[in-house]
């Protein structure tokens, strides 16, 4: 037997870690949901999630939690894929915890921070017990940390100095009551793996991670688009732009790269010759201090 | 062209480009770091802005260089302490592979996170000081990585501009390592003279050393075998979830879904289910994008089978001529993970075999082994953290289980407290009745 004939490329490999990945959470883990943001991470964990369990549905609602910032293009891609599913959606509102007073307005108007305690109440009141992230390992310093079943206490606080090991593909789901475990099928994704899986699997994506024309400001050093979220400072030049977006968080906080890439393929030969990181590029709220990312996560963000 | 265009390209050309996992190991400074930090620039992987990062924080430290460290040290209390404490993880791609490097801390401190970087590990490199030679560290990895049969091995010996890119000194460490290595039943060694720093011999020849005749660094990453690595003889599927829908389109379905461990799965095939013993025929292997004519470790596919018979997660589908044990006497290389509480004589656990889950009582430790000697202590009646033992265990129900050396998926388990659900113990099978 040849083993030559016998080979798979590694997007088949990546593919078929997530999917093993997915079906132990659903074989281990009573109460589990997708966290599905309308981003291209969150929507490729959709089509592995479609193909784990294929030809049933996908055994578990979808979490979106809402800062009330939304791009509206990523809004309505969430729902159609929503009701194209059949998916139960849970919606975790920063507006409407604002508005009860579990959280308060941040002074800088970026709600990235008080998402934390909205999604650790929605998992509370649902009582899911298994979180699934599109955080990736290549995207941060803190992330490359992560476990693929990375426990969280009752308190949802990540512990980046106690994880329990991790081998071979034996994935501890173990837990109490009231504790969870957050799971990351993509970590072992890069970006371009990502986008050479949206081309390979034709995933539409909302139509702003394509080039478009708009009205930005440059503001640090990154444009951002001129929203009722993000009106243009007084002094700030308000120009017309051809950008894209890398990633897609808050609207108040993520930022737009210039870009001509208007079509999958244009945009993997841009991902591919870029320098700087999707993070790097866009997030504001990662430039906050060197460990940004790492104290969000130990209060328990993704 | 960038390397990740060239990537791109070979995607598109529909070339397959595979998947490499490494581990690297060697002892604090004899250039780990460095060297990801130059196959991660030399590759285009290494991102501006990181690099800048990087910079900043090493020029606040006063450290006299970028400190490439840093790239991989992403916690707060690995930059504060200046030690790598966890596995980290990192990405890069070249036109023929996609690497996963998990970087792995070197103290003995931390041997639970090399035994971790290197349960899934096609290859490992393992780095040495040219002017220091082989250290007690250097050793324990080697073990370490043949205890998990990690199958390539590569032996970097770097800084050879500190020893003039001397040829003597070069083959007297490889000698050394090479007489070590053989009594650890190592399947493939390389050694390749290195300069982390310089860059000699990582993406290409070096000219300071043309007495070497081996492939650089990157090159041997790039084509070393490992599609033969995959054990394709012995059948074994572990069934992971019973796809049943319950839907009005698709009814009586019932798949078995799985990640092939190892063998060839194909339709027609006559197979055996375990623990039950039943046979049965393959009627479809299937995919989310339709029904395949064979599957191969490794694929998640979905399994049908021609008769109804009761499956469940944890049982095993093989061939009714080549099966694995049934086993509830377990012998087994245990390496032992929790700081708390050592593992002990007649301490019970529960186990992660597979898909299978099972509880345990340790029956009997035969011997502690001492990593650095090799010194089998028979006296030993605890296993502490970190320490590797010989442990024979008794599990609630049977264990659908092969040697580790035969099969890595189906061989190893981990061992997992009861009353703090913490993963304590990674566990190899020496021997099945
Ligand atoms: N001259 C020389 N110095 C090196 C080489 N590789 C690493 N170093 C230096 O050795 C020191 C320790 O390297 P580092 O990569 O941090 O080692 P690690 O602890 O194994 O990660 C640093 O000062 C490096 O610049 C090499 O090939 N030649
Ligand atoms: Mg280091």
């Amino acid at each position: 037997m040849t083993s030559a004939a016998y080979q798979v490329t590694h997007l088949d490999a990546l593919e078929a870690e997530s999917i093993f990945v997915m079906r132990e959470v659903v074989a281990e883990l009573e109460r589990p949901v997708l966290l599905f943001s309308g981003g291209k991470d969150s929507i490729v964990m959709l089509r592995l999630a479609q193909k784990a369990f294929a030809p049933g549905h996908i055994p578990f609602p979808v979490m979106h939690v809402d800062t009330g910032h939304n791009f509206p293009e990523v809004l309505d891609y969430r729902d159609r894929r929503v009701a194209e599913l059949g998916l139960q959606l849970v919606v975790a509102s920063v507006p409407e915890a604002l508005a009860s007073g579990l959280v308060r307005e941040p002074a800088d108007g970026t709600r990235n921070r008080i998402q934390t305690p909205v999604l650790l109440e929605a998992v509370e009141k649902h009582r899911f017990n298994a979180l699934f992230g599109g955080a990736r390992r290549d995207e941060e310093k803190a992330r490359a940390k992560e476990r693929m079943f990375s426990f969280r206490d009752e308190f949802g606080q990540w512990d980046p100095k106690n994880q329990r090991p991790e081998l071979w593909a034996l994935y501890n789901g173990r837990h109490h009551p009231g504790e969870s475990i957050r799971v990351f099928p993509l970590s072992n994704w890069t970006e371009l793996d990502v986008w050479h899986y949206i081309a390979r699997e034709r995933i539409e994506l909302p139509s702003i991670y394509y080039a478009h024309d708009r009205e930005v400001v440059e503001r640090d050093g990154m444009l951002y688009a001129v929203n009722e979220f993000l009106p243009a400072r007084a002094g700030e030049d308000r120009f017309k732009a051809r950008v894209r977006y890398r990633t897609v968080g808050d609207a108040s906080c993520t930022a737009a790269v210039r870009s001509d890439a208007d079509t999958v393929e244009k945009v993997i030969d841009e991902v591919a010759a870029t320098r700087i990181t999707e993070r790097g590029a866009t997030r504001g709220d990662d430039r906050v201090s060197e460990a940004a990312m790492e104290d969000r996560k130990r209060e328990g963000y993704f | 062209m960038s390397t990740e265009t060239l990537a791109t390209a070979a995607v598109a050309e529909g070339r397959p480009m595979d998947l490499l996992r490494f581990a690297t190991a060697g002892s604090v400074d004899d250039g780990k770091s460095t060297l990801i930090g130059r196959l991660l620039y030399d590759t285009k992987s290494l991102f501006t802005d990181q690099l800048a990062a990087v910079e900043a924080v090493s020029a606040a430290r006063g450290d006299e260089y970028t400190n490439l460290a840093l790239l991989t040290d992403g916690l707060r209390a690995e930059r504060e302490q200046g030690i790598t404490i966890d596995v980290a993880y990192r990405y890069f791609a070249t036109p023929r592979r996609k690497f996963i490097i998990a970087d792995t801390p070197g103290h003995i401190q931390y041997t639970r996170n090399m035994v971790t970087g290197a349960s899934t590990a096609d290859l490992a490199l393992i780095l040495v000081d040219a002017r220091k030679g082989l250290v007690e560290q250097s050793r324990r990895h080697a073990f370490l990585c043949s205890l998990l049969r990690v199958p390539h091995l590569v032996l970097c010996v770097n800084k050879m501009d500190l020893v003039d890119f001397s040829q003597e000194v070069f083959e007297r460490i490889a000698d050394e390592f090479t007489a070590f290595a053989a009594k650890l039943d190592v399947p493939d060694l390389t050694v390749v003279p290195i300069s982390a720093l310089r860059g000699d011999n990582i993406v290409s020849r070096s000219e300071n050393m043309p007495w070497y005749e081996g492939p650089a660094l990157l090159h041997h990453l790039e084509r070393v075998h490992i599609a033969s690595d995959r054990n394709l003889v012995d059948v074994r599927f572990p069934v992971q979830y019973v796809i049943r829908p319950q839907s009005t389109t698709v009814t009586d379905y019932r798949g078995y879904a799985g990640q092939v461990a190892s063998g060839v799965l194909k339709p027609g095939d006559e197979v055996m289910v375990l623990p039950s013993g039943f046979t049965s025929r393959i009627a479809a292997v299937e995919t989310a994008d339709g029904p395949v004519a064979e599957a191969f470790p490794p694929m998640s596919v979905t399994v049908r089978l021609e008769n109804e018979i009761d499956i469940s997660r944890g049982d095993m589908i093989c061939r009714p001529n080549n099966a694995p044990a049934v086993a509830q006497d377990i012998e087994a290389m245990v390496c032992w993970m929790d700081e708390t509480r050592p593992l002990q004589v007649g301490g019970k656990y529960s186990i992660k075999h597979t898909t299978r889950a099972a509880r345990a009582i340790v029956r009997g430790l035969h011997y502690r082994l001492d990593i650095n000697s090799l010194h089998r202590d028979e006296s030993a009646t605890e296993l502490g953290l970190n320490e590797i033992g010989r442990v024979r265990l008794r599990t609630t129900i049977p264990l659908l289980a092969d040697e580790y050396r035969r099969n890595r998926t189906t061989g190893g388990f981990i061992i997992i407290d009861e009353a703090t659900n913490r993963t304590v113990g990674a566990g190899m099978i020496v021997e099945t009745p």
